[in-house]
């Protein structure tokens, strides 16, 4: 009888749904760009920016739906994911609103950013509303291959940009980064795969001095990622997409598994595949030179000594030192092109806002990024563990490879920085795995249904009585 | 599945840590290098956010700034009489980079320089806008322009000095350019045609203190002081032994005078007035190299002179023949002394033996005019002594009196010159240079000794010398001190 009531007593307090935390994080997440946005006004001309009004509203707009769909869809999600997205969204904004206001950089990117960040926002609730339930998504690991294969070899079919073939160009409608998108399908699809196969991949092995090999005929669909990953890098030129879903693969693999070896084979197919690649793939050779000597100049048309867009932002991040020059006062418009707003946009954090402010964003990052794999950890299921792992882990692969490259930790790679950088896919498509992350941990976190009364008791009961 | 994934947790908390360190070495143990780093457009778009400081003679700026109407440099510098005091200034390009006093004053009128810290630091409080310190050099307005003005039309230089305290009152050069022209962004096609492979003219190069020219006769001054100094002839209106004619030693050549003139065994006066060949070659080479030298190099020959701007060091050559010492005596050979160089010669007699270093940066101020760094005289030298000097001077007063300088002479005014027409050329086949150096003197002393240099004229040749073409730009130049001195 008392065990009964003790059971009872626990279900019938409410789980704490953090929703609060999240309202008042949000608070900060839209304060502070909009005191950014503030601060790039005072300091262009002096006075405040008369989009001021509009973009505070917007983005609190933004922010209290998404927070209010929360409450109504998400209830118990990961407090943090949303307000940290949210902040990263903003800043974003105000950055490439001000790099808008450098005249050699061409057009303004900021009104567009501001529609695709709405569109994000739409599919992220879109996201909540529609998967009640993340082991949905399981049905499709089937279809979601295919989709990712597809859109992982479409932009073979492109003219590339700037060297890297990572769009697909629709005249008169624009241009899509289906890589963006393919991260979090081809995660779908690894975790639904790896599932069902871990049990023999794991266990079906030998033993080899001290680590156990995997059998031949499991090395197949390894052997079929890092074939693709190398043909990615060899025909789309990319090294950061390349390098992400291989990542990507080795990691869901390993926890699914939990064998080392695996880890240990696939850095050695990755370091062959690389020093393969970069043997005679020119594009791969000119970057790492680039990495090797970031402050060499270079020669166009017999012109000499001109300084390279991995120069300037190594200058950028130099010049901003430990507090920075303070928004809208820094030169990273010297790198010139689109670069600033979309791969380089780290630049302008550094030179404007410091080592200091740099840090904060990088910790933010950092920050998200745990609060998946945290999300992982809780989550009661082999499925939804192995897709948020694949997605926070996705999502870590590319901050590290894209902030990496741009401050010469790593060679460059064409990627943007997710939330922060300028582009339409980018956005939307982090936005759907922040949403998709966010379910999980909804589910997760949900206490147990509290037990239907029970008839057995009801009995008792009634023969009491 | 939770032991991988809290290591997948490590693992991207590492990635997340590398970078972090990364930019903590970027932005803070490579932030000096990469800020400062040549290549780092900020270091110009700083240097030109603000007016520069200006450069001062008499009181008033002969430079300026305005604003840049092209270009993400905002200001740029002007010049006024650009052409003229070129020689003094150099040049402050957006593009070029920076020469003479621009440059070497760059943290002051920048005011980038530390002893502008406490400045740069107010006006951050103040709001005020940052501007550079002030360069107040020693040029004396008129006598450069009574140089340049001599100048024009001809190739040639004028180094002028005040004697007592070694201040450099004109120095121009011609043809000169305006650097005015080449201060901001796009001036390429100005910058073109100062190449001296474009513009045989050369009009950048400063003559007055980077050229040297052979100085001819009238280095014959320093071969009297190393006469008087060494002893060989004490009394300058004793006889000397010197035959006429006189073969170079060690040689069959006859050394010729110019003109027909009594310089057989002619006293130390008579020779320097009709400036006698024969009478200070022999000098030369009685006395030897060595002690030639010995006089020369403490009247600054054969090294340079930071006033502060560098000027080339003049020749006496260190290593020659017994009858290449006697030509190098009358400043032929391989003699060869920039303008600046006569100047300091003739300064040192004028003022009694003593050489004062040659400057031309009286003080260096902040914006506010205060007194950052002021320049006090320096004496370098005493290349003669006192009696040795005077005997000099009416040595040099006879060639302005009676001799070649008469061009020079100044009403009320005593005058001591000498004139020069140096040979140069193979076989001397081009116009030679015309030299004439000279002070003037008071009762206070002689206020400005003056070295005028022009070469390759278009005169006719035998028109050329020292006392027709040189000597009267340098009576201007030394009436514009007086005058002001008055």
């Amino acid at each position: 009888m008392s065990v009964v009531t003790n059971t009872t007593t626990i279900g019938a307090i409410e789980a704490p749904s953090r929703r609060n935390t999240e309202l008042l994080m949000l608070a900060f997440a839209v304060a502070i760009p909009v005191f950014a946005y503030a601060n790039v006004g005072l300091a262009k001309d002096g006075s405040l920016p008369a989009g001021m009004l509009g973009y505070g509203i917007g983005l609190s707009l933004l922010a209290g739906v998404a927070h209010l769909m929360m409450r109504k869809f998400a209830k118990y999600a990961d407090p943090l994911m949303l307000p940290i997205a949210t902040l990263l969204n903003g800043l974003g904004l105000v950055l490439i609103w001000r790099l808008d206001q450098e005249p050699s950089l061409g057009k303004a990117m900021a009104p567009n950013q501001l529609m695709w960040s709405t569109v994000g926002v739409a599919l992220f609730l879109g996201v909540l509303l529609v998967l009640k339930d993340h082991r949905v998504l399981q049905r499709y690991t089937y279809i979601s291959m295919v989709v990712a294969l597809v859109l992982l070899i479409l932009p073979m079919f492109f003219p590339g940009v700037n060297g890297a073939k990572i769009w697909i160009t629709i005249p008169g409608v624009g241009s899509l980064q289906p890589g963006e998108f393919a991260k979090i399908i081809i995660a779908i699809f690894f975790a639904g795969y790896l599932m069902v196969k871990r049990d023999a991949l794991a266990l079906a092995s030998r033993r080899f001095m001290g680590m156990y090999l995997p059998r031949g005929r499991d090395l197949g669909p390894i052997l079929a990622i890092w074939a693709l990953s190398l043909m990615i890098l060899i025909f789309e030129t990319d090294l950061g997409t390349s390098l992400l879903f291989f990542g990507l693969f080795v990691i869901m693999l390993y926890v699914a598994t939990e064998r080392t070896s695996w880890v240990v084979f696939g850095l050695t197919l990755s370091a062959a595949g690389a020093v393969g690649v970069a043997a005679f793939a020119t594009h791969v050779q000119s970057r790492v030179n680039d990495w090797l000597n970031p402050l060499a100049t270079k020669c166009v048309n017999g012109e000499c000594g001109l300084v390279t867009e991995t120069a300037q932002a190594m200058f950028s991040f130099g010049s901003g030192g430990l507090f920075g020059s303070g928004l809208g006062q820094g030169y990273s418009r010297f790198i010139g092109g689109i670069a600033p707003k979309s791969d380089y946009i780290l630049a302008t954090v550094g030179e404007e806002l410091g080592l200091t402010g740099l840090m904060a964003i990088i910790l933010l990052y950092g920050l998200l990024i745990e609060r998946g794999i945290r999300t992982a950890l809780a989550a009661r299921d082999p499925f939804g563990k192995l897709l948020a792992i694949g997605l926070s882990g996705a999502f870590a692969l590319q901050v590290f490879v894209v902030a990496g490259g741009v401050t010469g930790l790593i060679p460059l790679t064409g990627m943007t920085m997710p939330f922060l950088a300028q582009g339409g896919s980018s956005v939307i498509a982090n936005w759907a795995l922040v949403a998709i992350l966010l379910r999980i941990s909804d589910t997760a976190r949900r206490p147990a249904p509290a037990p239907a009364p029970s008839p057995d008791a009801e009995m008792t009961q009634v023969v009491r009585t | 599945m939770n032991k991988p994934l809290r290591r997948v947790a490590i693992f991207c908390g590492i990635l997340i840590l590398a970078l972090l360190v990364r930019v903590n070495w970027v932005q803070y143990a490579q932030a000096d290098k990469l800020k400062t780093h040549k290549d780092n457009r900020r270091v110009l778009v700083e240097r030109y956010a603000h007016p520069r400081g200006d450069i001062v003679v008499d009181g008033k700026a002969i430079t300026g700034s305005v604003e840049a109407k092209s270009g993400d440099l905002k200001y740029k510098r002007t010049y006024k009489d650009g052409a003229m005091w070129a020689p003094v200034t150099g040049f402050a390009s957006q593009v070029y980079g920076a020469t003479q006093l621009e440059s070497i004053h760059d943290g002051i009128l920048t005011g980038t320089d530390d002893r502008l810290f406490f400045d740069r630091t107010l006006s951050l409080f103040t709001g005020e806008q940052k501007k550079g310190g002030n360069v107040v050099t020693t040029l004396n307005g008129d006598a450069q322009r009574a140089a340049f003005d001599g100048l024009k039309g001809k190739k040639g230089a004028v180094a002028a000095l005040d004697p007592r305290t070694g201040k450099i009152l004109a120095l121009a050069s011609a043809p000169s350019y305006d650097p005015s022209k080449i201060s901001g962004m796009g001036d390429a096609e100005e910058w073109k045609k100062l190449d001296k492979k474009v513009n045989p003219d050369d009009p950048s190069l400063n003559r007055a203190l980077r050229q040297t020219y052979p100085p001819g006769s009238t280095f014959k001054v320093v071969t009297a002081a190393a006469a008087l100094e060494h002893e060989k002839y004490p009394d300058i209106d004793a006889a000397t032994d010197s035959p006429f004619p006189w073969k170079l030693p060690q040689s069959s050549t006859l050394l010729p005078n110019d003109g027909n003139h009594p310089c057989e065994n002619a006293s130390l006066r008579v020779a320097l007035q009709w400036s006698c060949n024969t009478v200070f070659g022999k000098i030369g080479s009685d006395l030897g190299r060595e002690k030639m030298q010995e006089t020369a190099e403490k009247f600054g020959f054969n090294s340079e002179q930071f006033t502060p701007v560098r000027s080339n060091a003049s020749v006496w050559p260190k290593e020659m023949n017994p009858p290449s010492t006697a030509l190098s005596a009358i400043g032929q050979f391989e003699t060869a002394a920039t303008p600046l160089q006569m100047a300091m010669v003739t300064a040192a007699i004028a003022n009694d033996g003593k050489l004062m270093q040659p400057y031309m940066v009286d003080k260096l101020t902040d914006p506010n005019l205060d007194v950052i760094k002021q320049t006090d005289p320096v004496e370098m030298s005493r290349p003669l002594s006192a009696d040795n000097a005077q005997k000099v001077q009416q040595m040099m007063e006879t060639v302005v009196k009676d001799g070649t300088g008469k061009n020079a002479q100044i009403n009320g005014v005593t005058v001591g010159g000498k004139t020069g027409t140096a040979q140069h050329g193979i076989n001397n086949d081009k116009n030679p240079y015309a030299w004439f150096i000279s002070y003037a003197k008071t009762d206070k002393g002689s206020p400005v000794a003056v070295a005028v240099v022009v070469e390759d004229s278009e005169a006719a040749r035998g028109d050329i010398s020292g006392g027709g073409l040189a000597a009267p730009i340098a009576k201007s130049v030394m009436e514009a001190v007086l005058d002001r001195s008055k």
